[in-house]
């Protein structure tokens, strides 16, 4: 039996690395200091994974030997006149690397979750800037923290530990015992309510909450978090205030709040469902802070507006720099999403929808971004790796996709897999295999090997030369 | 004469018989370039790249048989870059910003940067153990500590960029002087300078302290930069440098504000040219529209209420920050017309070009594709006359250079571009064409014999643009401006040895949690993790 | 049948984030995102009780889930659905020249579906996609 500490969990952009591993006769058995989801990787990772190469023969997806399967997706990406090649945020910088030089050699789209996910946030960022840190400048400095239309409880369950409100640093102390009495303080009031109606037997039915002032201990000097959502989340229940904002008006109480920044007069009652009361005691807060950090999510970047969102958002942090410290971070989803953005920015100048259709970089969101292009019906092959389209794309992307050959490499059986036409396993990375992979704050660590992978399960790194080479001998051959 | 090579070295002969032969008669021949500080790999970088599709837009080098594809013009992506250098004739460069924290990052992107031997310089004048152990005068301690951040990471020289101003920036805030105490810290820049100054030779380090002076682009700087010069002057032994301010035309304005702004290019001449101790590299300004990047946060986020451009700040928790700012320079802007007349001022008036480097701080002052415009500036007072003819009224009248008659020799330009920054970085085998060198040879297709400089400028100016051939280790990688070969270079890096290592790494892991989010055994970059490691081991006075 | 108006959300579930790592394939992926999350007062109103199913309808398609009283009330004609392959089926796929389709804030009708059944993955998958014969 082995212990190995300083694991890094491949799974969310939170990226911890002080996870301890137990190991016995290569199965993992027990799992410190990881979240649930985190833990279920480790613990639960090969349930339902794949060994055995498979090529759809005849309708069917029959097993075959990896040189075949190799050779075939070789055939179909050199065949292709625009292929796209999709996925890459959960595989490591080593794998990326490859696919982009693969990505060149076909002349096709490369494109990455980003784009599905914070491409609206990349494409403000390159349009204002982005005023930003890594999360320990956060976890030593940081007073108050926002979540704006991001949901860390269910999406990154250790970040408030690790980097922010629970967590303690050089200058700023955890929150979490002044938690503990709101939350205590909470739970005696839901007692009392409840021995109440006991008493007089009857049902005392709770009005909502009207009482829409800040708590006094947004006030006091010590961490404190905000959190605005369209629903109160569990994020939103540890917060020390929590606002509503209405559906697909995030535009307008950003707006809002940067008006107020610049000392500007609000002519109306309330904004996006929220008084104009609460938002200027909001305001102030956020001036009188040491150093305050704006997280948003999907919130932001899906709902309407999408990227003008996140301009918003980008440009009143941005302007807050004027009065005090302020600074602003996406919430990115997968492990290595900001690690693919890395790569591809290095490689080619841009950071996904990459075309090299026209044998240089070309980048245009909107028209070469995998989603469009597959509503547009233009591509006519795929390969997917890391990545789960057929699951989480909108339907019709979804069914371009599978119409034409595609090709998916993936270490588990997923709805993309199923509908593939050639199907290469692979070792899971950060398990089974080891790389580079960036956390959501830019920072590169490395992902280890604890086990060994089973032998028919080869690192995406290793596939994907693997396709290059037989590529490129297909190409020296004369037409 | 004749030169020999043989396994990527010169060698004193070779038979002839069976030799590879290369006319290069009415060419001139010089080791190949020598970039001190160019920013081409790394996290800010890379953000700068990513900040800037609209840079990338319009100049594209598609794929060849032999190269890989790419975009940039003021930050081109990695093997657009290797590939740029290499046609220039240069092989080897400095990357000077590396984040610790990041330093990975840095690593990744010099692998994927072709045709060039590399070293990079881990960013150390605001890191929280080097401020705690100077503040209380523990120089030894730093020192291990140093050698330890140094190994771990790959670095090659210590770096310090507005030292105490980016930790000051944590909070919003900045260091006005070298005497003014960092908050929270209770330490001044001086000390900071100074101890490290010290540890740098406590370590032997191939190269000395490399200083982003305070206050830089602020007018009036002059003054600080003549300071920080002077801070260690007491520790200079002999008449070995000690230490190097980096793009120095940024940091030598005179004037109390942008109106009355002018060049205090002669008083840092005059100091340099008097003192051994010093050397500097130009960051020559070229009239174009570029990308600022440093690691000097709080100035970068005045270069944006400036500008109104498009802003990025990333601050690296318990190191260093960093910010980046689109910049265009115009002819007609009196402060950049005379920006641009510092740094030529500078090399024209500092006598030995021994301790004066021709650089941009790429980008920040321009694209280092810009180096031989510089190089024909150098060597013709008539090509500064028609550059001068043109910018603004103000900066024509206050600028120097129609008073200095000085032209650079080809001699001149190659100690500027390759022999000098050897020297200063320590890099012995590097910047020459003696037997024992690497055979990093250029060509140029200029005839030091025929060809005026003064006059012909621009055939200089192209002749230094495409080399006739680039040689790299040997192998001819580049002929008339086209890859004939990508070849993948070596990254430099010192290893420290010193006594106190394991004590050192003991203490490390004790404190690591304290201060990072990240675990002790996952900061440190193996030496499998760099393609071509080539560590250079020194042995410390601890 | 009585239909409500919504605004229809998707995302993430400590729930889904399990099942996605135990395997799409499995049991707990299914149950952690074939359902929709309503609001009690929205359920009372068309009269669904916890635990039967719905069917959730945009303008892109439509699916059926099981309805499941939400924790995070009071959000009035508000419905959320974590990713997944049931939630893709009503995602609306324009990206307004952005590259990203719109996956939250869409508006949907929802209306009780007692007696359909929630598709099996490899029937959703079968239903919905179809591979050209080649």
């Amino acid at each position: 039996m082995t212990i190995i500490s300083g694991v890094t969990c491949p799974v969310c952009g939170s990226f911890c690395d002080d996870i301890e591993v137990t190991i016995k006769n290569n199965v993992i058995t027990d799992v410190k200091n990881a979240c649930a989801i985190g833990a279920a990787k480790f613990l639960g990772y090969a349930k339902h994974r794949q060994t055995k190469p498979l090529i759809r023969k005849n309708g069917e997806l029959v097993e075959a030997s990896l040189d075949e399967a190799i050779r075939k997706s070789a055939q179909i990406l050199a065949d292709a006149t625009y292929p796209i090649l999709y996925g890459w945020s959960s595989t490591s910088c080593e794998a990326t690397r490859v696919g982009l030089e693969l990505a060149e050699e076909v002349g096709g789209v490369i494109d990455n979750t980003s784009t599905v996910c914070h491409g609206p946030s990349i494409l403000s960022i390159q349009d204002i800037g982005i005023s930003s840190c890594t999360l320990g400048q956060l976890r030593h400095r940081a007073d108050l923290v926002f979540y704006w239309g991001s949901n860390p409880w269910s999406a990154h369950p250790r970040h408030l530990e690790r980097y922010t409100t629970f967590s303690d640093g050089r200058f700023q102390k955890t929150a979490w015992r002044g938690y503990l009495s709101r939350l205590s303080a909470t739970l005696t009031k839901k007692r009392l309510r409840r021995a109440v109606n006991l008493i007089l037997r009857r049902d005392v039915s709770v009005p909502p909450e009207t009482d829409r002032r800040l708590p006094y201990s947004v006030f006091q000097k010590k961490r404190k978090m905000i959190v605005i959502d369209v629903r109160k989340t569990r994020s939103a229940e540890t917060a020390d205030y929590f606002i509503q904002v209405k559906p697909n008006s995030d535009f307008e109480l950003l707006q809002a709040f940067r008006m107020l920044v610049r000392d500007e007069e609000l002519d109306v009652d309330e904004v996006a469902g929220v008084p104009v009361e609460v938002l200027e005691e909001v305001v102030d807060i956020m001036i009188g802070c040491e150093l305050g950090i704006l997280f948003f999510g999907l919130g932001l970047t899906m709902s309407e507006g999408k990227l003008r969102n996140v301009d918003a958002a980008l440009s009143l942090v941005r302007d807050l720099n004027q009065r005090t410290k302020f600074l602003i971070m996406p919430m990115r989803g997968h492990f290595n999403v900001t690690g693919a953005n890395v790569v591809f920015t290095w490689q080619t100048g841009y950071p996904y929808a990459v075309d090299f259709s026209h044998g240089y970089p070309r980048y245009n969101p909107g028209e070469t971004s995998v989603v469009d292009i597959l509503c547009r019906g233009e591509s006519d092959a795929g390969l997917v790796i890391a990545s789960d389209p057929v699951a989480h794309f909108p339907q019709r992307a979804a069914q371009n996709l599978v119409k034409n050959p595609l090709i998916a490499i993936d270490p588990e059986v997923t709805p993309t897999t199923l509908m593939a036409d050639v199907v290469i396993p692979s070792a899971f990375v950060g398990i089974e295999t080891e790389g580079t992979a960036y956390r959501m704050d830019h920072v590169p660590l490395p992902l280890k090997k604890i086990v060994n992978p089973p032998n028919t399960c080869l690192p995406d790194e290793e596939i994907l030369r693997r396709i290059l080479h037989q590529v490129h001998k297909l190409r020296r051959r004369p037409n | 004469m004749d030169i020999a090579v043989r396994d990527g070295k010169i060698v004193e002969r070779v038979n002839e018989k069976k030799a590879e032969r290369i006319d290069a008669s009415g060419m001139i021949v010089m080791p190949g370039g020598v970039d001190i500080h160019c920013h081409i790999a790394g996290a800010e970088v890379n953000s700068g790249r990513l900040l800037r599709p609209e840079d990338h837009f319009r100049d594209v080098e598609a794929k060849t048989a032999v190269t890989r594809s790419g975009v940039g013009h003021s930050i081109p992506s990695t093997f657009t870059t290797g590939y740029r250098y290499a046609r220039m004739g240069y092989t080897t460069i400095m990357n000077p910003s590396m984040p610790p924290l990041e330093a990975r990052h840095t690593h990744e992107e010099l692998d994927d940067t072709p045709m060039l031997d590399k070293a990079t310089y881990p960013l150390l004048g605001d890191w929280w153990f080097v401020l705690e152990y100077l503040r209380d005068n523990r120089i030894e301690e730093c020192a291990a500590h140093i050698a330890w951040m140094m190994n771990a990471i790959k670095g090659y020289a210590i770096k310090i960029v507005n030292p105490g101003g980016l930790e000051a920036w944590g909070y919003g805030g900045n260091v006005q002087n070298i005497d003014d105490p960092v908050p929270y810290f209770n330490i001044t820049p001086r000390e900071i300078i100074r101890g490290l100054c010290k540890v740098n030779r406590l370590l032997n380090m191939p190269h000395t302290i490399h200083v982003h002076t305070n206050n830089l682009g602020k007018p009036g700087n002059y003054v600080t930069a003549l300071e920080t010069m002077k801070c260690v002057e007491d520790l200079a032994k002999g008449d070995r440098p000690v230490i190097h301010i980096t793009h120095c035309q940024f940091s030598a304005f005179k004037g109390d504000d942008w109106r009355t702004m002018g060049s205090g290019a002669e008083e840092i001449a005059n100091y340099v040219n008097q003192h051994s101790h010093v050397t500097i590299d130009m960051g020559q300004v070229i009239f174009t529209d570029t990308t600022t990047m440093t690691a000097d946060g709080p100035f970068q986020y005045r270069l944006y209420q400036l500008s109104g451009n498009k802003w990025v700040n990333h601050d690296v928790e318990t190191e260093t920050s960093a910010g980046i700012v689109p910049f265009r320079y115009k002819r007609k802007s009196p402060v950049h017309a005379t920006q641009w007349s510092i740094g030529l001022e500078l090399a024209l008036l500092i006598k030995d070009p021994w301790r004066i480097y021709l650089t941009t701080d790429h980008p920040n002052g321009g694209p280092f594709t810009a180096y031989p415009r510089i190089i024909s500036w150098l060597m013709s007072q008539t090509a500064r006359e028609k550059t001068i003819k043109k910018i603004a009224k103000r900066a024509r009248r206050n600028s120097l250079l129609p008073s200095i008659k000085r032209e650079y020799s080809f001699y001149e330009v190659a100690t500027v571009t390759r022999a000098g920054q050897a020297r200063a970085l320590g890099l012995s085998w590097k910047g020459h064409l003696g037997v024992g060198a690497d055979a990093d040879i250029a060509i140029y297709n200029v005839n030091p014999e025929l060809v005026d400089p003064s006059k012909k400028y621009k055939t200089v100016r192209r002749a230094f643009q495409r080399a006739a051939y680039t040689i790299k280790g040997g192998e001819v990688v580049a002929k008339n401006g086209e890859i004939l070969k990508s070849v993948y270079g070596k990254t430099f890096w010192v290893n420290v040895n010193s006594s106190l290592s394991m004590d050192v790494g003991a203490d490390m892991k004790r404190r690591f949690r304290e201060y990072w989010t990240v675990e002790y055994e996952n900061y440190p970059i193996p030496e499998s993790f760099l393609t071509a490691s080539a560590p250079i081991v020194v042995k410390a006075e601890i | 049948m009585p239909k409500l108006k919504v605004s229809l959300l998707t995302g993430r579930t400590v729930d889904q984030g399990k099942g996605k790592e135990y395997g799409k394939l499995s049991e707990e992926y299914q149950q952690s995102v074939a359902i929709c999350q309503i609001d009690p007062d929205d359920m009372k109103s068309l009269g669904i009780r916890e635990n039967t199913n719905v069917k959730v309808i945009t303008d892109f398609g439509s699916v059926v889930l099981k309805a499941v009283k939400s924790a995070r009330a009071p959000h009035p004609k508000v419905v959320f659905i974590p990713y997944g392959p049931w939630a893709s089926i009503v995602m609306n796929p324009k990206t307004h020249g952005t590259g990203m389709p719109s996956l939250k804030g869409l508006t949907a009708e929802i209306e009780p579906a007692p007696t359909e059944k929630v598709l099996g993955l490899t029937n959703l998958l079968k239903e919905h996609f179809k591979k050209e014969e080649k």
